[in-house]
């Protein structure tokens, strides 16, 4: 790789003191990610540890609550997710490669995909509100199967862990929206070189990580049972 | 640092992955979705969570190993997220011995 005298300015303005190079500089803060995904992994962790005690012990009630769940808005933010998962991996590999536009271009249709999976989701937030599917004094829950009715409390739990888990997934596409938005705008001043591009790496780690989430949450919560809601 | 040697520490080895293969993976996580969302309309009985979770930790093994470039990454970075994998299945399995069993103990008396 031919290394231009602008981006020897930008290893040496990059290069912090305490670093013997790039490649342990960079290394370092991947490395410092990947601690902060763990800790991350730990805390989603909680919460699919409780859905897991609660779905071994109300498993119906938990399959009744999945059936009110639109699996098709679900499914197509599970592929808008792995859409701008692409995205993000082409912009990272932009900004490896020295193509600012490009990958300005490529982090911009990731912030798009982005926001359009928060619209999905609050298109399906909106009917869940109106249905009365919130937890609290307004829930309110009918059973589907008369044979084996379950209770509406149990069912409660099951929609507490889907409020507590994608809101706090949610959360994370919002601030992945922020991050990826202000690597653009550092981008555009011209701050990331195929020498210098970690916190592009970086911030794309965290937004793969948020769709490693989704992956899991998409079949625990929407595909519990055979019976697709309203169907 | 001298010219010189911001040159020879310029470029950290860094894997630059071809774009057929992130497309590659793009495609295989869109199958895997559309496939995920069938099988859970067949009914396996037990099998479909585990149909699910087989499905869903293959997604999570791709996106992890070429779009978050565990591959190509250091030892010390492989380790950190075994480690993850690691305490997760203590958490998960820990808890569940205790709720699983706590039935048992009731039955006896």
């Amino acid at each position: 790789m031919a290394t231009s005298d602008m981006d020897i300015q930008v290893a040496e303005h990059a290069l912090q003191h305490h670093f013997a190079d790039m490649e342990q500089q960079q290394e370092t803060s991947t490395f410092g990610m990947w601690m902060f995904l763990l800790t991350e992994i730990m805390f989603f962790g909680g919460l699919f540890c409780a859905y897991l005690v609660y779905r071994a012990s109300y498993y119906q009630a938990f399959v009744e609550g999945s059936q009110k769940m639109n699996i098709w808005l679900g499914a197509t933010n599970t592929a808008v997710l792995i859409c701008s998962s692409l995205t993000m991996a082409l912009g990272v590999r932009a900004a490896q490669t020295g193509r600012r536009k490009l990958m300005v271009v490529l982090l911009l249709i990731t912030i798009l995909f982005g926001l359009g999976f928060l619209g999905i989701k609050a298109i399906e937030y909106h009917e869940h509100w109106e249905n009365h599917e919130f937890p609290g004094p307004n829930f309110h829950f009918q059973t589907i199967d008369k044979t084996a009715p379950v209770d509406p409390q149990h069912t409660e739990i099951y929609f507490s862990l889907y409020w507590a888990m994608t809101g706090l997934h949610a959360l994370h596409m919002v601030i992945g929206v922020g991050l990826v938005a202000w690597i653009i705008i550092i981008g555009l001043g011209g701050a990331f070189t195929p020498a210098y591009f970690t916190p592009v790496e970086v911030v794309g780690l965290y937004w793969h990580f948020v769709d490693l989430v989704w992956i899991y949450l998409f079949p625990l919560l929407y595909l519990i049972s055979k019976k697709h809601g309203g169907g | 640092m001298t010219k010189r040697a911001a040159e020879e520490h310029i470029a950290p080895e860094s894997h630059i992955v071809p774009i057929s293969l992130y497309v590659g993976i793009w495609a295989t996580l869109m199958v895997c979705t559309g496939l995920t969302v069938y099988a859970a309309s067949v009914d396996l009985g037990i099998f479909n969570i585990v149909v699910a979770l087989v499905i869903a930790t293959l997604k999570g093994t791709l996106v992890v190993l070429f779009f978050m470039h565990l591959r190509y990454s250091t030892k010390l970075t492989m380790i950190t997220v075994i480690a993850a994998i690691f305490f997760l299945l203590i958490l998960f399995s820990l808890s569940m011995t205790d709720y699983l069993t706590r039935a048992w103990s009731t039955s006896i008396h």
